[in-house]
């Protein structure tokens, strides 16, 4: 009779750990869907304008980023506070833009080309002329489809600081 | 009687829980997307070919200059008052014979465009203008458009442009043709012309 008591009285057993992987992998799926890839460190201030008449910019891969601000506090001694233009990770010229373009379009596949959207990503407290210029060494390469980015807002907004 | 056994907690469920989770998050998250204005720049032109000429009347001509004032059309004018002046001028109508414009709810002021499809934005700023005037200039300028197109859509199809839009994106593939020819049909009558000219320099 005292055999079935055996098993009892054995110090407390451990709590599953089946579920454990589970636990893990919805982690990782949520941050592999949740986590956006900065490419870009910006060194420039970036506070984009607000508009409301806006159009998403999904298809990441289509995208081409064109940066354009004055430099960030680390930046200014070397650069100055002149608005300048960052092109991946380092500042460019005007001139540099036109290369940047083609580079980028060489390393895309060829039946995307014709699809390839240049986004400016330009702060608000920048001059039209350097966006001018831009938009001038855009068009000589044939890069005419482009995109201000903004951010969601009222444009009254953009005139309040 | 020694120590006696804490009863195991079941852990079956455990998945489930996990799983609903992990649901919970992906329909909650939403993944950043940027999101502008959209502007095809006009191609470079061939040295040899002639601009179209385009009739005085047809052409609104909205400058902004280095300290972003507005001059609209040789009158200046406030941020607020744009659109509506844009809208006028679109929706004028003022053509007859060939270019006469059969939707159109404006003046029909023979002065002003003929046809939305005939009238062009042209927007000028100047080197020193701030960037953040210029994207609100743009933004009033298509808002003009995006509300005649609105109002062009809720006589035409009894819902607005914007609607009919959202509608778009939730229809499947392939169930969707009325729409994309509704679509079509506003973009035809109130077509987005807007011009940036190439940045003054003096």
């Amino acid at each position: 009779m005292s055999r079935f008591k055996k098993g009892k009285g054995k110090g407390t057993p451990g709590i599953s750990t089946a579920s454990l992987p589970d636990i893990v992998f919805m982690l990782l799926f949520f941050f592999m869907v949740a986590t956006v890839m900065r490419q870009n460190t910006l060194m420039i201030e970036n506070k984009l304008p607000m508009a409301n008449q806006v159009e998403k910019l999904d298809k990441k891969d289509l995208i081409i980023y064109i940066y354009a601000g004055k430099p960030s506090s680390q930046y200014k001694s070397t650069y100055g506070s002149e608005a300048r233009i960052q092109l991946n990770d380092k500042f460019a010229d005007v001139s540099d833009v036109k290369a940047f373009i083609l580079a980028e379009r060489a390393s895309k596949r060829e039946e995307l080309i014709p699809f390839l959207t240049t986004a400016l990503k330009v702060d608000s407290e920048t001059n039209m002329g350097l966006v001018g210029d831009i938009k001038q060494q855009l068009r000589e390469v044939d890069a005419l489809k482009i995109n201000y980015t903004t951010r969601k807002g009222d444009v009254q907004g953009n005139f309040n600081n | 009687m020694a120590k006696r056994d804490a009863p195991e907690v079941n852990a079956g469920s455990m998945a489930d829980i996990a799983f609903l989770l992990l649901i919970f998050f992906l329909v909650t998250t939403t993944i950043e997307v940027d999101s502008g204005i959209s502007r095809l720049l006009p191609p470079m032109q061939p040295p040899e070919e002639e601009p179209e000429i385009i009739k005085q009347k047809n052409i609104f001509q909205v400058i902004v200059n280095r300290t972003d004032q507005l001059l609209v059309e040789d009158q200046l004018m406030g941020l607020s008052d744009i659109k509506e002046a844009t809208k006028k001028f679109i929706d004028n109508g003022g053509g007859v014979g060939e270019d006469a414009c059969s939707y159109c709810q404006g003046m029909r002021d023979p002065s002003s465009s003929d046809n939305p499809s005939k009238a062009v934005v042209s927007l000028q700023n100047d080197r020193e203008t701030s960037y953040k005037m210029y994207i609100s200039v743009q933004n009033e300028l298509v808002a003009a458009y995006t509300e005649l197109r609105n109002e062009y859509a809720e006589r035409t199809y009894g819902k607005s442009y914007e609607e009919i839009l959202t509608e778009f994106d939730k229809v499947y593939l392939g169930k969707n043709d009325k729409l994309k020819e509704q679509i079509e049909d506003i973009k035809k009558k109130y077509p987005q012309i807007i011009s940036e000219a190439t940045t003054k320099n003096n």
